[in-house]
C-alpha cells in the first residue's frame, strides 16, 4: 500500500463522511471552521477516549481499521483522508 | 412496610426532581434495581433501590422538586401483606404519614416551620446600606430560587451591592441544616414548570454545584499535595504489543492501566480510601474509583467504577467507555454518583504534565496523572529517553499523613513497572 498524493484528499464525499463521523463525537464542531492541514487534535478537544470513538465510527461507516501503530500518522484532517482513502483501495 | 426517600447523589445535591417512575405498584424490586429517573443540577440520574420489596405506593408525583429525604414512594418488606401494612399506615399518628416534602422536613431536621435562614438577621443592616431595589446576579438569583433562600436577607459584595453567587453560596452554607431543609421544602412547593431544568439552565446550576463542592472541599479539607515522576517504558511497550493485534473494540487506553494500578495500591493504603464522616475518618471496604469526566457542555463529573481493583485489565476498559458514553449522554445511576472512594483525573489528555487536584467531599484523596511525555531518565547511572508521567496525590490531611501519602505513591510507580501483573490483579 502507498499512501496517496495527488486527489483523494479533495474527495468531497469522503470528507463529508469524515466531518460527520467527528460531529457525532464532537457535536460543538463546525466543519468549515476546521483547517485541514492543521493537525486535528488541536482544533477539536479530543481525549484519547473520543479519539478512540471516532476511529470506531469511521470504521462503521467506512470499513477501515486503524491500527494503533498509524495513530501518528494521522495529524490532520488531510492525513485521514489520505490514509483512509488509500486503505479502502487497499 | 418501608419508605424509600430521595437519596442524596452527590456531595452537592440537596435536591431532586423526580422525571419518572421505572416502577409501577405491585412491582417486585431487588436491591440494584433502578426505579425511578431523578434530575439534579448535573445529570439525569437512574435511581436504585437500596433493598428487596415490593412497590406499594409511588407517593411522589413526576416533574416535583423535592429535597434530599422526601418519601417517594412506599414498600412491601419481603412477605408483608397488603392488609398488615395498611394496618401499619392507619397505626402511625396522621402528621407522620402525610405525603412529600412535609414528611421529609419532620425527618430531616424536625425544623419548625417558622425558622427563618440564619441568614435573616443581616437583613437589617443590608437594608440600611441599600434602601433601593436588591441588585442580584442572575446566577446568584437562580442559585438562591434553587436552595430556597431568602435574597433580603442576604448582603450583597459586588459592584454596587450586588448579591453574587459567592454571596448565595456563603449565605446557604451559614444556614444551619434544619433550616436548609425548610427552604428546601420551600422550594418543592414552587410549581414544577417554574423549576424545571432548561440546557442553559442545567450549565448554571452544574456551574454552582461544582463550585458549592469544591468551595466545601477547599474550606473544610486540609489539604497536601505530593507528585512524583514515574517511568511507563515497560507499560506502553505493554500496551502497544497488546493493542497492536487487536481490533479497534478491543484496545485499551493507557487510562486502564493507571486507574487499575491506583486502586492495587490503595489496598494497602486504606486511609486514603473511604470518606470523612463527622469528625472521623471512615475506611472503605470496597475501592469505586470516581474517574472525572469533562463534559462537553462544559463542567464535569465524576462517578464510580465498582471494584476497580478486582477488575481485568479488558473488563476495566469496556467499563470506563461505558461509564464516559453515559456520563457523556448524562444517563448515570446513582450508585455511580454516591460510592466513589477516591477520585482519578487524568488531564494529561489536555497536556498539562502536573495536576494539583481538590478533593471532592466526602472522600479524602485523589490521584492526577499528567501527560505521559518523553523524558531524559537516569537509571543504573545511563541516561536514556523514557516516557514519564508525573503521578500526582491530593489527600486528606486529617486521615492521612505525608510520609504514607509518598509511599502510596511510590506503591504506584512498583506497580506500573509490572504490568503484566495489572491483568492478574496480583500485587
Amino acid at each position: 500500500m502507498t499512501m496517496g498524493t495527488t486527489t483523494e484528499a479533495d474527495d468531497p464525499t469522503l470528507r463529508q463522511a469524515i466531518l460527520e463521523t467527528l460531529q457525532r463525537i464532537a457535536p460543538e464542531v463546525s466543519p468549515r471552521e476546521i483547517s485541514p492541514s492543521r493537525p486535528l487534535r488541536d482544533q477539536v478537544d479530543l481525549d484519547s477516549m473520543d479519539w478512540l470513538n471516532f476511529l470506531l465510527g469511521l470504521h462503521a461507516r467506512l470499513g477501515v481499521d486503524i491500527p494503533e501503530s498509524d495513530y501518528r500518522k494521522l495529524v490532520t484532517l488531510d492525513d485521514l483522508l489520505r490514509y483512509v482513502s488509500a486503505k479502502r483501495r487497499g | 412496610m418501608f419508605e424509600f426517600r430521595l437519596p442524596s447523589l452527590g456531595a452537592e445535591m440537596d435536591e431532586g426532581t423526580l422525571l419518572e417512575w421505572k416502577v409501577k405498584p405491585g412491582d417486585v424490586v431487588h436491591k440494584g434495581d433502578v426505579v425511578a429517573v431523578v434530575d439534579t443540577s448535573k445529570s439525569a440520574i437512574d435511581v436504585e433501590i437500596w433493598t428487596e420489596g415490593t412497590i406499594h405506593e409511588l407517593v411522589l408525583e413526576p416533574n416535583r422538586k423535592v429535597p434530599v429525604g422526601t418519601v417517594m414512594a412506599r414498600l412491601l418488606e419481603p412477605g408483608e401483606s397488603v392488609e398488615h401494612a395498611e394496618a401499619e399506615m392507619r397505626a402511625l399518628p396522621a402528621g407522620a404519614v402525610s405525603a412529600g416534602a412535609h414528611a421529609a422536613v419532620a425527618s430531616v431536621g424536625d425544623a419548625p416551620a417558622a425558622a427563618a435562614p440564619a441568614a435573616a438577621p443581616r437583613a437589617g443592616t443590608a437594608a440600611a446600606a441599600a434602601p433601593s431595589r436588591q441588585r442580584v446576579s442572575p446566577a446568584a438569583r437562580l442559585r438562591a430560587q434553587a436552595l430556597g433562600l431568602e435574597l433580603t436577607g442576604v448582603t450583597g459584595t459586588g459592584p454596587e451591592g450586588a448579591v453574587t453567587l459567592d454571596d448565595v453560596e456563603k449565605a446557604a452554607a451559614a444556614m444551619r441544616p434544619a433550616d436548609r431543609a425548610a427552604a428546601a421544602a420551600a422550594v418543592a412547593t414552587t410549581p414544577a414548570a417554574a423549576v424545571a431544568p432548561a440546557v442553559a439552565g442545567r450549565a448554571l446550576a452544574m456551574r454552582s454545584a461544582i463550585a458549592a463542592a469544591m468551595a466545601r472541599s477547599k474550606r473544610d479539607i486540609p489539604h497536601y499535595y505530593l507528585a512524583a515522576d514515574i517511568p511507563l517504558v515497560h507499560l506502553q511497550r505493554w500496551l502497544a504489543a497488546r493493542n497492536a493485534d487487536r481490533p479497534l473494540t478491543g484496545r485499551v487506553l493507557m487510562a486502564v492501566p493507571l486507574l487499575k494500578a491506583v486502586a492495587l495500591a490503595l489496598r494497602r493504603f486504606p486511609e486514603l480510601n473511604g470518606h470523612h464522616v463527622g469528625d472521623a475518618f471512615v475506611p472503605a471496604e470496597s475501592i469505586h474509583v470516581g474517574v472525572a469526566i469533562s463534559l462537553r457542555q462544559g463542567g464535569l463529573i465524576a462517578p464510580a467504577i465498582h471494584d476497580v481493583d478486582a477488575l481485568p485489565i479488558d473488563e476495566l476498559m469496556r467499563r470506563l467507555a461505558d461509564l464516559v458514553a453515559r456520563a457523556r449522554a448524562l444517563t448515570l445511576r446513582s450508585s455511580e454518583m454516591t460510592d466513589a472512594t477516591i477520585t482519578v483525573t487524568n488531564l494529561g489528555e489536555q497536556g498539562v504534565e502536573l495536576v494539583q487536584g481538590i478533593i471532592y467531599p466526602p472522600q479524602v484523596a485523589l490521584v492526577g496523572f499528567g501527560r505521559v511525555t518523553e523524558r531524559p531518565w537516569i537509571e543504573d547511572g545511563k541516561v536514556s529517553v523514557a516516557p514519564v508521567v508525573t503521578a500526582s496525590l491530593a489527600a486528606d490531611h486529617r486521615a492521612s499523613d505525608g510520609h504514607r501519602g509518598a509511599l502510596f505513591l511510590n506503591e504506584l510507580a512498583r506497580l506500573l513497572q509490572q504490568p503484566g501483573q495489572l491483568d492478574a490483579g496480583a500485587t
